[in-house]
């Protein structure tokens, strides 16, 4: 359950002031499928590093599984990235010198897991994203689709409840994008919470709950 | 995060970027190289003049007229100048059981010729026990005889450079040389032992010091050379040389007695200050690498920020991002560092080749130092790009491509 209630966030830009939240309150069910749309620089990038504590809100409160995300400090919110919440991006962002299996590997390591358990669960995500045969080539190697699959095993290693996607099939041509939102949305099907940022009002419209953003604020929600 | 998986981050992250971690490590082997090898060079130098200080004799005293201490106040102008040591003097010290041998030594010099052939030489009279003091060895003959050390007999022993441009490679001994206006009879020559302490024992004419003292036409010695019999019996000896002389120039102390040990003691102290000098020398240039690392680490920070920001947003708090920078630059320090150890053994290799006489041993501490002062330099130098990889704003660095 995501709950955010009056958050504001303001960025500074040269002289200017760019609202790029405006008092937004927002609940998500655990287990929703949502989508948030809207025009460039409507604030939705901004919302989904907010609810993934990337970000901090100049004002307002946020309560993540009812816990107060505010009042918590770099190390606790670093731990809650870790182990709750998972991250795909445009870019896909692997490490260009790790190959597959190091990317998926990677949050493991930084969480300190025992090698043993680390490998157990790297080869079963390799197995069930398809990647067997790309599991010692670098991303460079690697296409698109693959990439972003990489990055998806990466971001569920940690068996987090919420799925962050900012523009996931941005990047992609459209069979390996199709491919992709297949997958995100087994995901989902098997209760995590799955929020996706997306241009693309076909792919927005697979969504049970659908969210437009104008301007930094919520214009319509259903 | 396990140090293995630290250590592994930070090696992958090395070998990501040739160019820059070969150019860094480079830099560091050159620091830590030239530590090494610089201190190796001043160890040497250390060694190899204590060496030739000690091929003199080690327990050995020296007996010089007159007070070398300042003691302030003006200088004395007249009547106060030293009483000479005698012969005498140094046959009584004799009478102390700490001591072993004496060899009174009166040095001057005088022209020494065979026929047409004349040259001046350094003259060093003086009795048998110079043989055991100074280690000496004979190329033919024998040395001074034992005997009344106050009967001036004519005979004289030579140095081998001397004896070589007299006489050639015709046998000298038994024959005769004019050392002034006396004639004196070659009894032996030295063997060639190469430089004592800045004396060319080739180049001098070794003659009784009773027939030195006439020679020169003066009562006073140079200085007496003593060997104590033991290395432990040096103070006492010392203590007791003074209280002889004290005893026979009524009550003055008017010599100073200095010991091998205290010379040695001397050099060892420049030369050490010297190794250290050059040492810091070296320290600086592992300083200059310490500066390459950080720019390579802040341009290696700017080059990953994306990482940076997906370490992040997989759920990297600040201080483990610090931790894998800093991980990375003691990682390229110690390999550098390593490298440049491996450096200097080459390098030292090549220079006991070229100068194979001179004791070139690398020292233990030079390694540590080497190894510590990068150790500390890559990650005093590294702190900087780490904070500013930690602080980086996810959102901006996942923002880009």
């Amino acid at each position: 359950m995501i709950s955010l209630r009056r958050i504001s966030r303001v960025f500074t830009v040269g002289d200017e002031q760019v609202h790029a939240l405006r008092q937004v309150d927002l609940e998500i069910e655990t287990g929703d499928y949502v989508t948030i749309m809207g025009p460039s620089g409507s604030g939705k990038s901004t919302l989904l590093n907010m609810i993934g504590l990337l970000d901090r809100a100049d004002s307002g409160k946020y309560l993540l599984e009812g816990e107060d995300m505010t009042v918590l400090n770099d190390r606790q919110q670093a731990a809650l990235r870790r182990h709750k919440i998972g991250f795909i991006f445009q870019f896909f962002h692997l490490v260009p010198r790790m190959t597959a299996t190091e990317n998926i590997e990677l949050p493991m390591v930084l969480a300190g897991m025992a090698a043993s358990e680390r490998k157990k669960r790297v080869g079963e995500a390799i197995e069930a994203f398809g990647l067997a045969n790309r599991a010692r080539h670098r991303p460079e190697e690697l296409s698109g689709g693959q990439r972003q699959r990489v990055a998806i095993a990466r971001a569920t290693i940690m068996q987090p409840h919420i799925l962050l996607a900012d523009e996931p099939t941005g990047n992609l041509d459209r069979v390996s994008g199709s491919e992709v939102i297949d997958i995100l949305e087994n995901l989902n099907r098997q209760k995590i919470t799955l929020i996706m940022v997306t241009h693309d009002p076909e792919l927005g419209q697979r969504a049970r709950r659908q969210i437009k953003m104008v301007d930094g604020r919520i214009e319509s929600d259903c | 995060m396990k140090l293995p998986d630290i250590i592994r981050f930070a090696y992958l992250a090395s070998t990501g970027y040739p160019t820059r971690t070969l150019l860094m490590l480079l830099a560091m082997a050159i620091g830590a190289g030239s530590v090494v090898t610089l201190s190796t060079l001043g160890d040497g130098a250390r060694n190899y003049v204590v060496s030739q200080f000690s091929s003199l004799g080690t327990n050995l005293l020296i007996v010089l007229p007159g007070r070398s201490e300042t003691v302030g106040g003006p200088p004395p102008l007249l009547g106060i100048t030293p009483r000479d040591l005698t012969v005498e003097d140094a046959l009584s010290l004799l009478r102390s059981a700490n001591i072993r041998y004496v060899a009174p030594i009166a040095l001057g010099a005088a022209p020494v010729s065979r026929g047409r052939l004349e040259r001046e030489v350094t003259i060093l009279g003086s009795t048998p026990h110079l043989y055991h003091i100074r280690q000496m060895s004979m190329a033919g003959g024998r040395f001074l005889p034992e005997g009344d050390p106050s009967r001036a007999a004519s005979v004289c022993v030579l140095g081998y450079k001397i004896k070589e441009e007299l006489f050639g490679n015709d046998s000298a001994l038994g024959e005769a040389v004019r050392i002034g206006d006396r004639r004196f009879q070659v009894i032996g020559v030295l063997a060639q032992k190469g430089q004592s302490v800045g004396l060319d024992m080739g180049d001098i004419v070794v003659i009784p010091v009773a027939s030195a003292q006439a020679l020169f036409n003066s009562a006073s010695l140079f200085r007496i050379m003593i060997e104590a019999v033991d290395r432990d019996v040096l103070p006492r000896a010392k203590e007791t040389i003074l209280k002889i002389i004290r005893e026979r120039h009524d009550g003055e102390d008017d010599v100073t007695v200095i010991t091998q040990d205290a010379v040695l003691a001397t050099f060892d102290r420049i030369f050490n200050a010297l190794t250290l000098t050059v040492t810091g020398i070296g320290a600086i240039s592992i300083a200059v690498a310490g500066i390459l690392i950080m720019n390579v680490m802040l341009i290696a920070v700017s080059q990953r920020r994306t990482e940076v920001g997906l370490l992040k947003a997989i759920g990297a708090p600040s201080r483990q991002i610090i931790t894998l920078f800093l991980a990375e630059s003691a990682f390229l320090s110690i390999i550098g560092a390593t490298l440049g150890l491996l450096l200097s053994v080459a390098g030292t290799g090549i220079i006991e080749r070229i100068f194979p006489d001179f004791p070139l041993d690398i020292p233990l501490w030079s390694l540590w130092a080497a190894v510590g002062i990068s150790l500390a330099t890559g990650l005093a130098f590294g702190v900087l790009p780490a904070m500013r990889a930690a602080r980086l704003d996810p959102v901006l660095s996942l923002s880009r491509r």
